[in-house]
């Protein structure tokens, strides 16, 4: 029974790829063909890299795919964004991803305790918390010894979610009691809580507070070093186009990665 | 919902399946096929899912203080949901099978909406109405009454997606009834309030309690419309599916485990309550 | 109390009726000619669209120019009785019957009482613990009677209430409906002579929506002035104009254009329009023109032949002749042959229409 369930899944996850594949292509793509495994020779790269990374680097590893795509012409990065747990639990089941770019150190841990990466990940960046508020700033805060104050609604991710956790880490490093309206399951549903006007604050990561616009504010509190969070990045073990996978891990790890994520407010790990 | 209702019940032959004998069917064989297809559609996810429980830690995992709020939050709202779809359900499916009236359509449309429209999106409308920033939030505000984040969140939220199948089980059972008791309840003095309470809801009993049992059900496994608008926090606005959702990031087991507790408490409650469409309690 | 109605309800109904205190009409007419509309107006369960119902001195209904009056059905004291019984099914038979005086404000206790004294009206007390699913259809018309009369209606609306019922049965409650009926004011819509014959008072017949004809149950049975009385009343009606000694038939029938001699009754003056009337019975069938005698001999095509109380009933267009069957065969009748339908003048009833 297990058996034929994991079979069928795998089965599923195939077939969605080749649609997904011939959905957006359109054409089929150069072929990868063993003669081109030069790393070194960086023209020589081509084929698709897929790429399976947090939700939170959407934007920055869509500007960083672009970039890819146009330094190495006839190469195509496919990009996946989901929860990192969701995604861990993909790989883990077979999905056909080249590179895992996680949002914490623990869902990369789990692939690499079972093996199923090809060699060690690398950090990339780091992410901290901040107190997210309404553009207007109805509760009037200011740090993050106002979060706890009576008539202040302050919402945060539920512990067993990395931020939630982040923000758990905090509280204890600080001594510090919150006593949250909600615990959301997601960055998303803080922000969409807080921009509503619905909560006074929200505790969610700098990026996210930058990605969500003016429709809120972000207030940095020195309390939030006590909760770094490490991205790392590595190719997964099961990639067919390893080369590939790398060359896109050099570009993310490089100068020009560390720009692109330091600009969406990531920090050097 | 209901079969014929005249008195003359000896008329026609008794063609109910407790009688003896076979009737004729009228099931043509291959259809037995696509039918079996569709119940394993159904089936199968479930067992697979059933497949996957960690029975060694099964109970303690369902026992969890957390697990426990979560599951008597969701029992709670979700009859607290069914409640108030009566009450408003109830005269609403009454003035939509009984009173032709301009623009009947558009209301029924409108009552109907939840049935098709995301979740999310009914908590997104409720958020603008009932929320701090909301239509009407702002003056409940005022009044010292606070919805958002509140379990009367959770309860509005599932009253919200759950109103439409006890209006649209009830208007089929209005419009089934007919208004002929109705016609001779008045002529017996009978006034529309007695009318209403002792012939028109007592016959359509069967189909009220469909809806209510519908309603209770579609409330116990709504999550959408909570999530976006209510919030998560246990023991005040974190349902059971809000609970296995946000267990799945950490603890798949847990997420599992709950998942069978939940089809088990809906599957009781449709299984148990809920009548076979075309059975009738009396006559 | 005495019942006026006058109602106009768009392409169904455009009748004024009266119904006197303990008086009981049987209104009569074809299918859809607006016998159920008319009491669904004198019930409240229709509004018109122009007139007026009254019962005694209460308006009921009324909108004619700037006058608006209505009562809703619950409060007009006027109670209905449809062909089907219509028995609450999850009531009991003796909370069905209780259930009007339970809605007038008895207590349970006393409206069961009430409820049992009308099941015993109608011989139905045997019943009282029985739930509708569990009665015949006979009995449950019954329990409905009952029903009706525990409201004690100022005016009682029975719409074929025998309709539903089958052969057996329906003897049985029309001898009930005679007893409970007497006295009463009553309207009742049927399709049986029979019922206008033992039940009412006074006839009332409707077509397309208009009362063409009304009188005493007698009168309009003795002397039919529309087909469809006549064809309850048994008898062949011809429409004409009144001459000296008989009628001259008008319209486009077998019979169109002839005199017809009979006996006037005095009253009906030449030139206007009349009827003559005479039964099946008095008419003989001859193959050809019988010759030199005073009767009236009209050139007919057969159209049907049927079975009627043990003899043949020769069916011509409009008209019938009941021979025997030995007649019929020696005549070697057949639908299709044109035959003479002779009736001797004595038996031919003329009367203004």
């Amino acid at each position: 029974m297990r058996n034929a369930f994991r079979k069928a899944a795998a089965l599923l996850a195939a077939g969605a790829l080749a649609a997904g594949i011939a959905g957006c292509a359109g054409k089929p793509g150069p072929a990868n063909s063993p003669a081109d495994g030069n790393a070194s020779v960086a023209r020589a790269l081509s084929g698709t890299v897929t790429v399976y990374a947090a939700a939170s680097l959407k934007e920055t590893f869509t500007e960083l795919a672009s970039a890819f795509e146009a330094a190495h012409p006839g190469t195509k990065v496919m990009l996946n964004f989901a929860g990192s747990s969701d995604l861990a639990t993909q790989i883990s089941q077979g999905a056909p991803a080249d590179v895992f770019a996680s949002a914490d150190t623990r869902n990369m841990a789990r692939l690499s305790d079972a093996s199923l990466l090809d060699g060690g990940p690398r950090n990339f960046a780091t992410n901290v918390l901040e107190i997210a508020v309404p553009r207007a700033n109805p509760a009037s805060v200011s740090s993050f010894a106002d979060l706890p104050k009576p008539g202040v609604k302050v919402v945060v991710c539920a512990p067993q979610v990395p931020c939630g956790a982040a923000a758990e880490k905090v509280e204890k490093a600080t001594g510090t009691t919150l006593k949250p309206v909600s615990e959301e399951s997601s960055v998303t549903d803080v922000l969409g809580k807080v921009s509503s006007g619905e909560a006074d604050a929200g505790l969610v990561y700098v990026t996210d507070v930058k990605t969500a616009g003016d429709k809120v504010k972000g207030i940095p509190f020195t309390e939030a070093a006590q909760a770094v969070n490490t991205y790392p990045i590595g190719t997964v073990g099961s990639s067919k186009n390893k080369d590939l996978a790398r060359a896109f891990i050099e570009l993310v790890t490089g100068s020009e990665g560390r720009k692109v994520l330091a600009d969406a407010g990531f920090g050097a790990p | 919902m209901t079969t014929s209702r005249n008195g003359t019940a000896n008329d026609t032959p008794d063609a109910s399946p407790d009688s003896g004998g076979h009737g004729y069917s009228g099931v043509p064989r291959w259809l037995y096929l696509p039918a079996a297809v569709g119940a394993l559609f159904v089936m199968l996810p479930l067992a697979a899912m059933l497949a996957k429980v960690n029975w060694s830690q099964f109970i303690p995992l369902v026992t969890s203080a957390a697990s426990l709020d979560a599951l008597g939050l969701s029992l709670r709202t979700s009859a607290a949901s069914t409640v108030v779809c009566l009450v408003f359900g109830v005269p609403l499916a009454m003035v939509l099978a009984r009173r032709p009236f301009r623009g009947q359509r558009l209301l029924r449309a409108f009552v109907l909406l939840p049935l098709v429209l995301p979740p999310v999106v009914g908590g997104i409308a409720l958020l603008y109405t009932f929320g701090r920033q909301g239509l009407l939030g702002k003056t409940l505000e005022l009044a010292g009454i606070q919805i958002a984040f509140s379990t009367t969140a959770v309860v509005l939220a599932q009253a919200f997606v759950a109103l439409p199948f006890l209006v649209v089980s009830l208007e089929g059972a209005l419009r089934t009834a007919g208004k002929r008791y109705e016609a001779v309840a008045a002529t017996l003095g009978a006034g529309p309030t007695t009318v209403l309470r002792r012939v028109t809801l007592p016959l359509v009993m069967p189909g009220l309690a469909s809806g209510a049992v519908l309603s209770f059900a579609r409330s116990l496994g709504e999550f959408g419309a909570t999530l976006t608008f209510a919030g998560s926090l246990q023991g005040v606005t974190r349902t059971l599916p809000l609970e296995i959702y946000l267990e799945r990031e950490a603890d798949a087991d847990a997420a599992v485990a709950l998942s069978l507790l939940l089809v088990a408490v809906a599957v009781a409650v449709v299984g148990l309550s809920y009548r076979k469409p075309g059975r009738q309690v009396a006559a | 109390m005495t019942f006026r109605m006058t109602a106009r309800v768009h392409g169904r109904l455009e009748a004024r009726f009266t119904v006197a205190p303990g008086e009981t009409v049987a209104v009569l007419g074809p299918n859809g000619a607006g016998k159920s509309t008319l009491l669904a107006v004198a019930a409240g369960l229709l509004k018109p669209d122009a007139g007026s119902v009254r019962l005694g001195d209460k308006v009921l209904f009324e909108r004619d120019g700037g006058k608006h009056g209505w009562v809703p059905p619950h409060l007009r004291g006027v109670a209905l009785l449809a062909q089907e019984p219509l028995l609450f099914p999850h009531l009991s038979v003796l909370d069905n019957v209780a259930f009007a005086p339970r809605s007038a404000g008895q207590r349970r206790a006393t409206s069961r009482e009430t409820a049992r004294r009308w099941l015993a009206e109608v011989d139905a007390l045997d019943l009282a613990g029985r739930r509708p699913g569990q009665l015949s259809g006979g009995q449950a018309q019954r329990v409905a009677v009952a029903r009706a009369l525990a409201a004690e209606p100022e005016l009682l609306l029975l719409d074929e209430p025998m309709a539903a019922l089958d052969i057996h049965a329906a003897p049985q409650l029309r001898r009930m409906l005679k007893r409970v009926l007497a006295g009463r004011s009553a309207v009742i819509v049927t399709h049986d002579v029979l019922d206008a014959l033992l039940l009412a008072d006074r006839i009332v017949v409707l077509e397309k929506g208009r009362i063409v004809e009304e009188g005493p149950v007698r009168e309009v049975l003795g002397r039919p002035r529309s087909a469809f009385a006549a064809g309850l009343a048994g008898l062949n009606l011809l429409a004409g104009t009144v001459t000296a000694g008989g009628l001259l038939v008008s319209g486009p029938g077998d019979a169109g254009g002839q005199a017809v001699s009979g006996t006037s009754d005095g009253e009906a003056l030449a030139g206007e329009p009349g009827v003559a009337a005479f039964p099946p019975s008095a008419v003989s069938v001859f193959p050809e023109l019988p010759h030199g005698s005073p009767r009236n001999c009209l050139p007919v095509v057969i159209t049907d032949l049927e079975p009627h109380a043990g003899g043949i009933r020769v069916r011509a267009g409009e008209l019938a002749a009941d021979i025997t069957p030995a007649a019929s065969a020696e005549l070697g009748l057949e639908p299709g042959m044109a035959v003479y339908f002779v009736v001797k003048s004595a038996e031919v009833q003329v009367y203004a229409a």
